[in-house]
């Protein structure tokens, strides 16, 4: 199979799972919502938390929620292409293509652009939202575009996380059981308060959570403005842990097809 | 012991065994209470710092919290194994026997409060495990529990009626969603006073506010008769209301 073949097999999976997620407003809606009305929440009963000791200095609780928000949102919409996946497995379709001449690898990665594109796409369109309610990114449009890409990186990790999990179970049932360990993963770190406020095992526990230092590089691009650091952070976390969690998911593929 | 109550046992005691049962189905509204009052006293621990907070210790502002919504949680799984009976058929079975109607309202509220107390023991040891000391000591147990009982009852009702309009998993999203935003509506993170903007607006009005205060008044200033009055009037219209909601659903049921 030649590479443009491949790569054409690719784009058409992509924009099958991309579809998908645009003709079922219902599935995905909560991921934007939820995210959205915690942040209003938390501006409106933490504004005041900003005078804190150890809070890092911004110019409101909104400016500090966002990257959180972000986040969040991204994390929740994971599970969304993964339980299609698991559909799929369930209701044979998974099947009729691994008998079809289609690659193998387009399967999956048409499924993760899908998650990676719906990321950015979320990332992009909370910051655009609360802009009107009073949220200024210090580092431009330059930060902006690096936010929308950590987005759909964050994507990229969770959803393959996600799909490791629905190839392994082939249960949607199973992935949706997986939701409240994102949500223990997001909780247990500085998402939602700053790392410098935290105490005891809780602040040890957000001190070694990759979704703390996400999370910080975004909030820097947000409050501080463009930084290396920031960059690194917003983008090299989540691409390592994309790294990590594709290695997961194909080799659960892998393992599925053995067993098919 | 009338009809009534000998038909709303039995039902609730249906209801209790699907907890072993179907453990998945119950055990949801169990451990998300005590995550939420473990995640929420630690992350936000700092906020205790804040003037005009009424406590030094976050999980002595969270434990109530957790109950809270355990305990609306307990009344909307009622919620649940009722539209799982209305898509079975058994629903319109048990409909048919001579058993008195409000003996479908009696005994799933029933086993709603069987589940809250089960939800209440369990934040209620974890809690003081993680450091919660109510100030009025066993007292604080009083209004705890009168605030968990009546949102289990304003949790079945609403659910009941629900189940009742939707026949189907539709009602049982539309509940969870209304519960938890009614109650995130409120002071449920920080008292009234620290909070600023809209929601200080909304959460005044709220009636789960004074429940939620009710609740939380043993591990706080201390219970007072003052705060439990009000509490208590702001949970009964709601829960008498949200009763009768799923009496005329139950009574249209099958028009």
């Amino acid at each position: 199979m030649t590479a443009a073949v491949t790569l054409h097999q690719v784009r058409a999976m992509s924009w099958r799972s991309m579809l998908a997620i645009i003709r079922q407003p219902t599935l995905v809606v909560p991921s934007l919502i939820f995210p959205l009305f915690f942040a209003a929440l938390g501006t409106s009963s933490f504004s005041r938390a900003i005078e804190l000791p150890g809070f890092p200095r911004v110019d409101s609780f909104l400016d500090f929620a966002l990257a959180g928000t972000i986040v969040q949102g991204v994390l929740f919409g994971s599970t969304v292409g993964a339980s299609a996946l698991a559909t799929d497995i369930q209701t044979g379709f998974f099947d009729r293509l691994l008998a079809s001449p289609v690659s193998r690898l387009s399967v999956l990665v048409g499924r993760l652009a899908g998650a990676s594109a719906f990321g950015a796409a979320q990332a992009a369109m909370f910051t655009l939202v609360l802009m009107p309610f009073g949220v200024t990114v210090r580092s431009g449009v330059a930060g902006f575009v690096v936010i929308v890409v950590s987005g759909g990186l964050v994507g990229l990790a969770f959803g393959a996380l996600m799909a490791a999990m629905a190839l392994r179970t082939g249960s949607a049932e199973a992935v949706q059981g997986a939701f409240p360990l994102l949500f223990i993963v997001l909780f247990f770190s500085s998402a939602f308060f700053p790392r410098q406020t935290m105490s005891g095992v809780y602040a040890r526990i957000a001190d070694v959570n990759p979704v703390s230092y996400l999370v910080e590089g975004i909030r820097a691009l947000v409050v501080d403005g463009f930084g290396v650091r920031a960059v690194v952070e917003a983008l090299a976390v989540p691409g390592a842990l994309a790294a990590a969690t594709l290695a997961l998911s194909l080799a659960a593929l892998n393992a599925r097809i053995r067993a098919s | 012991m009338s009809a009534t109550t000998r038909a709303a046992g039995a039902l609730a005691v249906r209801n209790l065994r699907n907890i072993r049962r179907l453990p998945a189905a119950f055990f949801p509204a169990l451990l998300m209470p005590v995550f939420q009052m473990i995640a929420f006293s630690g992350t936000f621990f700092a906020v205790t710092r804040l003037p005009g907070f009424p406590t030094d210790r976050s999980v002595n502002w969270f434990l109530p919290l957790g109950v809270c919504m355990g305990s609306a949680f307990s009344g909307i799984g009622i919620g649940f194994s009722t539209i799982r009976d209305l898509e079975t058929g058994f629903y319109d079975r048990l409909r048919m026997t001579p058993s008195p109607r409000a003996a479908l309202l009696l005994g799933p509220l029933l086993s709603a409060w069987a589940r809250t107390l089960i939800v209440i023991t369990v934040v209620m040891v974890i809690g003081v495990a993680a450091g919660a000391r109510p100030t009025s000591g066993v007292w604080a147990m009083v209004p705890l529990v009168m605030a968990g009982l009546a949102l289990s009852t304003i949790g079945v009702g609403w659910a009941l009626a629900l189940a009742y309009r939707f026949r189907d998993m539709r009602g049982a999203a539309i509940m969870q969603l209304s519960v938890f935003l009614t109650l995130f509506l409120t002071s449920a993170q920080t008292p009234l006073d620290v909070m600023q903007g809209w929601l200080r607006q909304v959460a005044r009005v709220n009636p789960f506010t004074y429940v939620l205060d009710l609740a939380r008044q043993g591990f706080l200033e201390g219970v007072a008769w003052n705060t439990t009055l009000v509490g208590v009037g702001a949970a009964v219209p709601v829960a008498a209301l949200s009763l009768l909601y799923a009496w005329r659903g139950l009574s249209r049921l099958g028009v």
